[in-house]
């Protein structure tokens, strides 16, 4: 069967990607984040005295390894900020506040946060703030809940600090999760459309004649579209096979299992799928095999043997 | 005019460009489905095939897409197989172009395929963007990429370098500038709009959308054989400076600076400076480190502020640039193409035409 590609019914799904971004810290990070922990804002000072806050662990402008700590105030000065009246999920506050810069008493440079602040007309650059410390302190930048306006002079220096801290922070953990609205595009949304009617649609590329399944809308010889659409199968052939011998977590198949190329009848490549319905050590190449649905299934669950005689090679050969 | 000055091995120029309209949303489209016609376009503007370009090189982002690998999709278009010459890089593509030119310099190759393309719409690009910070300090409290870009304006309107009704003229010249090109999101008058994060107005902040963009680079002859006038790239440099936002002066860009010193941008008079310029007052940075006056036409292609496809919108700068450079409109241009918050890593290319 050969149809021209019909308009795209768009399909669409959310996709989330959640990932705990696991980082082991260093001596100045570590030292950074427990004092945090501790209610104490540490920084760095390099050769020529600069006081960095927060601190890194390479002088950015010589690239000398760092490692003197100093203490600094909770208290400093703004040195650049944004009103965000709107927002966004995770951020500091969930009322309006500014995005800060602050250079605190004794450092050099700025940290960034939020500043808790009833409206933008009480913000301005050179405003005095302090930190606000999170109830709940655990070795991490959120440990700093905000700062807040703070009517006081500038206070000192910056002391030595030897950095030492009982239960000092080794690591963090920046959870992170994004949402995305996923489209697979034209071609792959005719693949996953046909497979809810138990069908396999592949495309043909117009140039070399040859049949993608699934499709992607792409000849990757070729580098043009695929256009026709060819539905495939059901039946196929092996063309070449593993036999499972670990079990995979969360999957409900016994071991050993087989695990095949399987070229359908009619496709220019092979796809790949379990094969059932017969022991393990007697699927070779040339079996014929047919999809095995499971009520409500969206895609095969395995294939089986059709019964059929075997493929000769030649039939299969160029797709191996 | 005389000949250009090249300072490198090999002569090497952009001698095509092309790019897809850039939209809001393609949901119809997969990535390579998006890129593919792009591609077609920039080689029938040669008239090379895929399987003659010497070097593939690519720019885009996992993240942008939500999967891994995600730059493989888009080979399919190129017709990878046989097998190419092909690198990737998870960035603008106008870094890929960086490394296709070295590529060329090198004798390995005489053309380059160099695209890039980034699907905005699938994610929320503002929150995606926060995943590049620093993981330590900055990334925990999600600072979105407008965030930022709103507190280098306040540097600049507290250092007296601009204030918000030039900031909207900015908006307002770029857009007015896109209604001569038919690829932009946004064209014509535009409101300034509500605050996003204050001083940025909607006006001050590009739009979001889909698209992609390509060039063709030759070497030499090849160059002048594919095309009637190669803008050859007489300077092209990239440079970074510290991560830490609060280690910076907001309102300058020394790696800009250095980069265009590098690459010959004052040795002697521009006529067109395509800059990559996503918000209206990182224009305002970019104009002064790079001491363009008022003979030079900024972005009138409408830039970033126009369409600011993720991955493509610093290599579509080039390759306005370019085009302007083929069509004879001009004879010197600057491409600047920008990554990271609040102009953190530039590059900046010199493109020049043959005397006429
Ligand atoms: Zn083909």
């Amino acid at each position: 069967m050969t149809a021209p590609a019909s308009p795209p019914e768009v399909l669409r799904a959310p996709l989330v990607v959640e990932f705990p971004f696991t980082r082991s810290l260093g001596p100045v990070q570590s030292a950074f984040l427990t004092g945090l922990r501790e209610g104490v804002v540490l920084g760095v000072k390099t050769s020529d005295g600069t006081v960095m806050v927060p601190p890194v662990e390479y002088d950015p402008r010589t690239a000398e390894e760092i490692r003197e700590l100093v203490e600094v105030a909770a208290t400093g000065t703004v040195t650049t900020w944004a009103w965000n009246g709107r927002p966004r999920p995770n951020q500091p506050l969930d009322t309006p506040f500014a995005w800060v810069l602050v250079k605190l008493d004794g450092a050099d440079t700025a940290l960034l946060h939020a500043l808790d602040a009833p409206g933008p007309e009480s913000v301005r650059t050179g405003m005095r703030v302090r930190v606000r410390w999170a109830a709940e302190r655990t070795g991490a930048i959120t440990d700093i809940a905000c700062f807040e306006p703070h009517d006081g002079p500038a206070a000192g220096q910056a002391a030595p600090h030897d950095g030492n801290f009982a239960e000092p922070v080794t690591g963090i953990v920046a959870e992170a999760r994004l949402d995305y609205s996923y489209s697979p595009g034209r071609a792959q949304t005719a693949y996953i459309s046909g497979l809810s009617e138990q069908k396999t649609i592949g495309e043909r590329c117009p140039s070399c004649h040859k049949v993608y399944v699934p499709p992607r809308g792409a000849c990757p010889t070729c580098g043009v579209a695929t256009t026709d659409q060819v539905e495939v199968g059901p039946a196929g052939t092996v063309t070449t096979y593993c036999i499972v011998n670990i079990k995979a977590r969360n999957l409900d198949i016994e071991v050993p299992y087989v695990y095949a190329h399987i070229a359908l009848d009619g496709a220019g490549l092979a796809l790949h799928g379990r094969i059932g319905g017969i022991p393990y050590d007697e699927v070779r190449m040339g079996l014929r095999v047919e999809p095995v649905w499971t009520e409500g299934g969206r895609y095969p669950d395995h294939y089986r043997p059709t019964g059929e005689p075997d493929a000769d090679y030649d039939a299969y050969k160029e797709l191996i | 005019m005389p000949r250009p000055t090249v300072r490198y091995a090999r002569d090497v120029a952009v001698v095509a460009f092309a790019q897809s309209d850039h939209l809001r949303r393609t949901d119809e489209l997969s990535e390579v489905e998006m890129v593919m016609p792009v591609l077609h376009q920039v080689l029938a503007q040669t008239g090379l095939k895929a399987g003659e370009i010497g070097f593939t090189c690519s720019g885009s982002s996992d993240y942008l897409a939500g999967r891994a690998f995600s730059f493989t999709m888009t080979l399919d278009g190129v017709g990878a197989w046989p097998p190419i010459s092909e690198s990737h890089v998870e960035m603008d593509g106008a870094w890929a172009l960086y490394e296709a030119w070295v590529k060329i310099q090198t004798g390995e190759a005489d053309t380059a395929l160099v695209y890039s393309y980034g699907k905005s719409s699938p994610g929320s690009v503002r929150d995606v963007l926060t995943r590049q910070l620093d993981p330590y300090y900055l990334a925990p409290l999600w600072p979105d990429s407008v965030a930022l870009a709103a507190l280098q304006a306040q540097a600049l309107i507290d250092a007296g370098e601009t204030d918000e009704p030039a900031l909207a003229a900015i908006g307002a010249r770029s857009r007015a500038a896109a209604e001569a090109n038919p690829h932009a999101q946004l064209s014509g008058s535009v409101p300034q709009g509500d605050y996003q994060v204050r001083p940025l107005r909607t006006g001050d902040c590009p739009p979001i959308g889909d698209g992609a963009a390509a060039v063709i680079l030759a070497a030499g002859d090849t160059a002048r054989r594919l095309c009637a006038r190669p803008a050859w790239i007489t300077g092209i440099d990239h440079r970074i400076e510290a991560h830490a936002l609060g280690l910076r002066d907001l309102t300058d860009s020394p790696s800009t600076r250095i980069a265009a010193e590098r690459a010959g941008v004052f040795e002697a008079p521009l006529d067109t400076a395509e800059l990559h310029a996503p918000f209206s007052s990182q224009e305002v940075v970019l104009r002064k480190v790079l001491g363009l006056g008022d003979g030079v036409a900024v972005n009138p292609s409408g830039g970033a502020l126009a369409a600011n496809p993720v991955m493509a919108a610093g290599l579509i700068r080039i390759g306005e640039a370019a085009a302007r450079i083929h069509r004879g409109e001009s004879d010197r241009a600057v491409a600047h193409a920008t990554s990271g918050p609040c102009l953190q890593q530039n590059l900046v290319a010199v493109l020049e035409g043959d005397p006429a």
